[in-house]
């Protein structure tokens, strides 16, 4: 699994932040930062889906290794 | 190019020296408020919200979940009213995130429906009165970056434990109590008391001044229908800011009246005015609308022990609870006006119109939520629009949700049980809360 960060559509809602701190940081501005590069470890799968189903602004995508 | 981005060449034109009236009557025949036509006793009550809505309608905020669920259940999802001088009302989540993310179309000049629209002594658009909220792109970004570090997470979290003894010292203060018996007000005694005790503090203003920031809020959000000339507290607050910002330039300290001092945007030191904007909206934004969210989630305990139970035995779930509190019971509508005449999906907007922005409404939409009218403690996926969609999301959402968050925290662990005991009042206007909100204290933590 990989998870993706548009921060062009992040408004700095924090809710992923809030919900996976092991895979999203916020900087001085309150913008999401992705931590991981890559895939995504599986113990951290649900959170990583738990803060995509939660940005309000739809900024967070998740893809499934094919 | 658009008048929007045109005007953005001629704005700020700030003459040395010269400080324009935030409020009030400038020379002559020129305004900072330009009357719009329409007076509230020709209305009286509205009768039908799809074409006469009225969100200062004394049933609308104590209703405003079937108000929505009627308008979307009849087809409706953009309403009309001729009040305000003209007003539309999308309720649909797609409709409010379209006119949300539209900043060319319609404009954050003013963003509090009201008999008075801004004239032209008024700050024009992009900056308008209260930056960055009253702000369109491209000068929007620049204010508000000049903000958001203050309220980033990092920044917020440090203020829970003072959050925490500013709650407990509120409950100690309602005094004796004999369960099953005393009736408190939680709006009055406690909810309305939070906000605005750290946002004073924040802004470094003196916390015997509290019950004055209230009034402000009141005379703003919700005398709405009143000549804005009328609204003396309209001055008052545009007065008060200044005073402040003299003391802290005569005797600056830690905090963010001090800091909006001494910054610069692009360059250049922010004028008085546009720092005592910025500072009314701070002043403004975060009383009354964490204060109606902390109301409103009280409010539902009330009826529902077993919501309340959940979170006393499961901690944890608060994660979720909190959002759905925020969902369930948005606080905020915002409001833009239609910048030129545009057709939105069928309706005729002229320019100067108003549209209301109901993310509440928003929050209910059966297309985008689940069960939307019904409370799920452990909701897991809630993309609600609470604190906005796009790029004014509201600056103070850490902040606000922390203090909702230890507000309900503390409450509910002093009162494990408690009820509903009386009529409920509703504020009026586009922040939706309780201002009166008795309830039964059923039991009391020892």
């Amino acid at each position: 699994m990989r998870v993706h960060l548009d921060s062009e559509k992040c408004q700095g809602h924090n809710r992923c932040y809030a919900l996976a701190p092991e895979l999203f940081d916020v900087d001085d501005y309150g913008q999401a930062v992705l931590l991981v590069d890559g895939d995504v470890p599986d113990e951290l799968q649900a959170k990583a889906r738990l803060a995509a189903s939660n940005c309000p602004e739809y900024a967070i995508k998740i893809t499934e290794n094919g | 190019m658009t008048d929007i981005v045109d005007k953005t060449t001629t704005a700020p034109a700030p003459q040395p020296g010269y400080v324009p009236p935030t409020f009030g009557e400038g020379p002559e025949d020129t305004h900072i408020w330009q009357r719009v036509p329409y007076n509230a006793a020709d209305y009286g009550p509205v009768t039908d919200f799809a074409t006469d809505f009225d969100h200062a309608d004394p049933n609308y905020n104590r209703n405003a979940p079937e108000v929505w669920k009627e308008l979307r259940d009849g087809g409706c999802p953009v309403a009309h009213s001729d009040r305000y001088g003209g007003m539309w009302i999308p309720i649909t989540h797609d409709a409010v995130n379209e006119v949300a993310y539209d900043t060319e179309n319609f404009t954050s000049r003013a963003v509090v429906v009201s008999v008075g629209r801004p004239g032209d002594l008024a700050l024009p658009a992009p900056i308008g009165g209260a930056p960055p909220i009253t702000s369109d792109p491209p000068f929007h970004n620049m204010a508000r970056r000049l903000l958001l570090p203050a309220f980033a997470p990092k920044m917020i979290e440090p203020w829970e434990p003072e959050i925490k003894l500013l709650c407990n010292r509120l409950l100690d203060e309602i005094g004796e109590i004999t369960p099953g018996e005393t009736i408190i007000d939680a709006a009055v005694q406690y909810a309305q008391n939070i906000p605005v005790n750290v946002i004073g503090r924040m802004l470094g203003f003196p916390a015997q001044d509290e019950e004055l920031f209230r009034k402000f809020v009141h005379d703003v959000i919700e005398r709405i229908t009143e000549e804005p000339g009328t609204r003396e507290g309209m001055d008052d607050l545009g007065n008060y800011i200044m005073a402040q910002i003299q003391d802290h330039r005569d005797n600056p300290r830690d905090d963010l009246t001090s800091y909006l001092m001494n910054v610069e945007i692009e360059g250049f030191p922010v004028t008085d005015e546009i720092a005592g904007g910025m500072i009314i909206l701070l002043l403004i934004a975060g009383i009354d609308t964490t204060w109606s969210a902390i109301g409103s989630s009280l409010w539902h305990l009330a009826q529902h022990p077993e919501d309340h139970r959940r979170l006393l035995d499961d901690p944890e779930v608060m994660t979720f609870a909190l959002e759905e509190f925020l969902r369930a019971y948005a606080p905020v509508t915002m409001a833009r006006m239609v910048a030129k005449d545009v057709d939105f999906h069928g309706c005729p907007m002229k320019k100067d119109d108003w549209v209301l922005l109901p993310f509440p409404a928003a929050n209910r939409d059966p297309l985008k939520f689940e069960g939307p009218d019904d409370f799920i403690v452990d909701r897991e996926e809630n993309r609600h629009a609470a604190f906005g969609l796009g790029i004014h999301r509201c600056l103070g959402s850490n902040l606000a949700r922390l203090e909702l968050k230890v507000a309900i925290e503390e409450f509910i662990k002093r009162f494990p049980s408690f009820e509903l005991a009386g009529d409920t009042r509703w504020s009026v206007g586009q922040i939706r809360g309780p201002r009166e909100l008795p309830i039964r204290i059923l039991e009391v933590a020892n």
